[in-house]
């Protein structure tokens, strides 16, 4: 056996390539109790019943202060301490009251088709990467040069960032991602003082940009989370700054890696890439087959029970972490026929892969219309796409997994 | 009659004859064909129409965001069946397998399936019922009717009985911003599903949304012009309505009057059937070769110690057709047990509420996320120190923990704190379940007791 | 194109409404309403939304735009 625990070997970075064989390990018991402390679940129906279990709480406040003191991975993204907690990191109702206030301006009841209609907005934007994506010598980074730039701009069209602060806006968002997956190779001091100096810059900019939008309100997010109309009330500013921040992260982080991971399934496997070339409208159910396949988000690990609570004869003891594999429930076999298989067609595919209960991903519509998009049009007018390597490099992140570049090959753009 | 070693032939070549072609028929049809069912299929329906979906008719329709004959149910697949539409089933006879169909036709069959669910209740007083203006709301026809009547002038509608149907077709005619008075017996809306408790909250959204709502109150009559058009009703206060439009939703009545004399264990609280949907006959005799499934059906549930239950449930229906179609055309040893827990919904003043388990068995509530205020709020229904039924009010992702503590027999009240536990949830009260003995409208459960037989029923409580 | 949403199942994700907002509408927080005979022009949006449902409540039949089981064949006799 080896010395470092399954829960160690799952972030360990020389994994992170290939995890699912240590998920099949992490399945042969129900609740992994790893001797860093964490609860670790990986079984489908595990995960499904404890996403609906009112006693799980995402709070960290809820949390037992662990001995070792030490944050599980993907849970420094909020851990500035300047912010307000987002909804991701609340209960009901502080939650369920935070999230109906943001899903106002974004989605129906209220704005039924504001997704909708950024179709055409989306495709622009798309084809406009695209045309610029041959460097003349055949070979690309699908990372650097779309997956990357294309979210960060939807989000910009979406929040309302004027297009001239676009690029500014990129590299601020930039910096803040590179925090999520710090290199081994930096600093961390110094590390730490360049996501600060960022943030800071960010939220400067972002408040002079909430006033004017005060003022002269349009018909963006931004413009709705200021004007606070909402019958539940509104958010202070200090909440819609950390709610952007939500967004502008969490909104384009997943996403990049959703389409990267898309990318590379499919360049894995040709024959379904060349019947998405023929066939664009396989990208619907060709997404949520990649969602469960392989998730943007492998793991949920920020949750805690607010009792004792048992699951299959283990207590899992109040105020302790607890981390739900949701790239481990994807692939199990007592839910899913033939999990490890990539399969389109696949009939029954109730996924893992954007959460599920009051958590469920807030951004779930867009990611997949911006998934679909991207992989049909990338699909149909990349000549001849293939892989440089395999696997390509990987971020650091466990949490927020995907590959940090994909450098394909090809012979040409199609028009 | 085919005997075990005969299965493979029935698959085969036999006759499956299926009484009532609504969504349990449909289902049921579907699912032989998916099974392997080869032989043939005949499916029998008095509504000419092919199988439709109902609770779109107190919804969408009434809202006008659906047309009434836009609401075909989608097919799983294509089903080859004779389908013989617009002709009521009449008679059975058991002994010659033999349906009867009101133009006189007879069918044959090795395996009848009865799926012929329930009907609305009329207005009892048939002069008063036939008055022009007064509706109930059951098929397409109905909502066809009460649709065109509601788009023309209207002084101010009437529904009779604030059950779920009830209470969305108030909703929807407030949502019109048509005048409504709501007339129910019971002490608030809901109450014979859901108790006194949730049916104050349901009473505030009736009142927010501007319904005149009555309750403890009778319609002891309905008063028409010369011309036979309704014009008014009398309350048991002694107050008069005026109105024009009446909706009649005192609940359902089961559709078994073609059973009578047939010798299976049928009557006004269903047929009854074994957790496998065999029909019983009178003599509590199982059958082996007619099976029911859907609102007509009323079956013995391990979770609520085997008493028989009727459910007026969507997904009871889909569920049941499915298994009774399987265990029809399975050898004994493959048959499977019908174990739904009961689930429905119903969707009324913008708020969706969801149900699991059998909240009229419970004395006690507990609400155990959100609040009754807010009408955000998940509930718990205790019975003899155990959970027995959930229900949720714009929460429903939270129901399916719930649907598990019902499956494990879960204890009362539960011994755990909950997310967004407020000073609604302290401790259980008592739930206000009406006295059984006193009627009200819209359980959609009926707990029947034990007795397979219909005439030694012993326990009735909620009463349809 | 005939549908049905089993509302059992359905938990208010919304999915459907975002993506086919002119077949799914929600009625408030958690109830969703939707045309049970979505047009056919709706059909690339209908797949969308059935394909994205978090828990797979919507049936649709006719979705590839085959002639599927025509209204009237049940109606015969």
């Amino acid at each position: 056996m080896t010395d470092t625990s399954l829960f160690q070997q799952i972030t360990d970075y020389a994994n992170r390539a290939d995890p699912y064989p240590l998920y099949t390990e992490l399945r042969k018991s129900p609740v992994h109790r790893d001797e860093t402390g964490v609860y670790v679940v990986g079984g489908y129906h595990d995960i499904l019943s404890l996403l609906h279990d009112p006693r799980i709480s995402s709070d960290a406040r809820n949390r037992a202060e662990q001995p070792g003191g030490s944050a599980l991975p993907g849970e420094e993204d909020e851990g500035d301490g300047v912010l307000p907690p987002t909804f991701l990191r609340l209960d009901p109702p502080e939650h369920d009251r935070l999230r109906a206030i943001t899903n106002r301006p974004f989605g129906p009841p209220h704005s039924p088709r504001r997704i909708d209609g950024m179709r055409g907005e989306l495709r622009t934007i798309v084809t406009d990467l695209i045309d610029h994506l041959d460097g003349g010598d055949g070979t690309l980074d699908v990372v650097e040069q779309f997956s990357y730039p294309f979210p960060v701009t939807v989000i910009c069209r979406l929040l309302g960032i004027p297009r001239a602060d676009e690029s500014r806006f990129h590299s601020w968002a930039d910096t803040l991602v590179s925090t999520l997956d710090p290199r081994p190779d930096v600093d961390t001091a110094e590390r730490v003082r360049i996501a600060q100096q960022a943030r800071l810059e960010l939220g400067m900019y972002l408040n002079a940009l909430l006033d004017e939008r005060r003022k002269k309100p349009g018909d963006d997010m931004l413009s709705h989370l200021v004007a606070g109309n909402a019958p539940e009330g509104r958010m202070s500013g200090m909440e819609v700054l950390a709610t952007a921040a939500l967004l502008l992260i969490a909104g384009h982080e997943t996403t990049v890696n959703l389409i990267t991971n898309g990318m590379l399934t499919l360049l894995r496997h040709p024959e379904i890439l060349e019947r998405l070339r023929e066939d664009p409208r396989l990208a619907v159910p060709l997404v949520e087959e990649l969602l469960r396949f392989e998730p943007p988000v492998q793991m949920l690990p920020n949750r805690s029970p607010i009792a004792d609570i048992e699951l299959h004869g283990v207590t899992v003891p109040k105020g302790s972490p607890l981390c739900l594999v949701v790239a481990s429930g994807n692939r199990d076999p007592a839910r899913f026929e033939d999990p490890d298989r990539f399969d389109p067609d696949r009939r029954d595919v109730q996924h893992l892969g954007l959460g599920s209960g009051v958590h469920s991903c807030f951004g779930a519509p867009l990611a997949r219309l911006e998934a679909q998009l991207a992989l049909a049009e990338l699909a149909r007018r990349l000549e001849a796409p293939r892989l440089l390597e395999d696997p390509p490099p990987y971020r650091q992140n466990a949490v927020l997994r995907g590959p940090r570049h994909l450098r394909i090959a090809v012979d040409g753009v199609r028009p | 009659m085919i005997g075990d070693g005969s299965i493979d032939r029935l698959r085969r070549e036999g006759r499956i004859v299926i009484v009532g072609a609504s969504l349990a028929g449909l289902r049921a049809a579907e699912t032989l064909r998916e099974k392997g069912f080869t032989g043939s299929l005949t499916v029998i329906g008095d509504e000419p129409h092919p199988p439709y979906d109902r609770p779109p008719l107190s919804k969408q329709v009434l809202l006008g965001k659906a047309a009434p004959e836009h609401t075909t149910l989608p097919r799983r697949l294509d089903v080859d069946a004779h389908w013989r539409l617009g002709h009521a089933a009449t008679g059975l006879d058991m002994a010659a397998r033999r349906v009867r169909l009101a133009d006189g036709d007879e069918v044959e069959y090795d395996r009848l399936l009865i799926a012929t669910g329930v009907r609305a209740r009329p207005w009892p007083v048939e002069a008063e019922a036939g008055l022009d203006g007064v509706f109930v709301l059951r098929t397409r026809d109905d909502a066809t009717r009460l649709h065109r009547r509601l788009t023309e002038e209207t002084r101010r509608v009437l529904v009779i009985g604030a059950g779920f149907t009830g209470s969305e077709i108030a909703s929807a005619c407030r949502e019109r911003d048509l005048p409504v008075t709501v007339a129910e017996r019971g002490s608030s809306p809901l109450v014979g599903a859901l108790g006194g408790v949730i049916g104050e909250v349901a009473r505030q959204m009736h009142l927010d949304a501007g319904v005149d709502l009555r309750c403890g109150v009778m319609v002891t009559a309905l008063e028409g012009d010369t011309a036979g058009r309704v014009r008014s009703a009398v309350l048991s206060d002694g107050g008069t309505i005026d109105t024009d439009v009446v909706v009649v939703s005192l609940g359902a009545t089961r559709n078994t009057e073609w059973l009578a004399g047939s010798g299976l264990g049928a009557g006004p609280r269903g047929i009854a059937c074994d957790a496998g949907c065999r029909a019983f006959d009178v003599r509590g005799i199982v059958t082996d070769d007619v099976f029911v499934a859907g609102d007509v059906a009323r079956a013995p549930h391990p979770l609520f110690g085997y008493q028989f239950l009727s459910l007026e449930h969507w997904g009871n229906a889909v569920a049941q057709a499915e298994i009774a179609a399987h265990n029809m055309i399975s050898h004994a040893t493959d048959r499977i047990p019908h174990l739904w827990v009961p689930a429905f919904w119903s969707s009324q003043f913008g708020v969706n509420i969801k149900s699991v388990g059998v909240p009229a068995l419970g004395e006690e509530i507990l609400v155990t996320q959100g609040s009754l205020a807010d009408r955000r709020f998940t509930a718990v229904y205790g019975h003899q120190g155990r959970v027995i039924g959930a229900v949720t009010f714009d929460h429903g992702r939270w129901l399916p923990f719930y649907q598990e503590l019902i499956e494990r027999t879960a204890p009362f009240p539960p011994p755990f704190p909950t997310l967004d536990r407020r000073a609604d949830g302290r401790g259980p009260v008592p739930a206000e379940f009406p006295d059984p003995s006193v009627p009200t409208h819209g359980p959609t459960v009926t707990v029947s007791g034990y007795s397979p037989a219909d005439r030694r029923i012993t326990f009735t409580p909620g009463r349809a | 194109m005939r549908l049905v949403v089993d509302l059992n199942r359905c938990q208010g994700y919304a999915q459907c409404a975002f993506l086919a907002p002119d077949v799914f509408t929600m009625h408030g927080d958690e109830a969703l309403l939707y045309d049970p005979h979505a047009e056919p022009a709706q059909r690339e949006h209908v797949a969308r939304a059935a394909a994205a449902c978090p828990v797979q409540a919507i049936l649709v039949d006719d979705l590839d735009g085959a002639p599927g089981p025509a209204e009237e064949a049940p109606g015969d006799r």
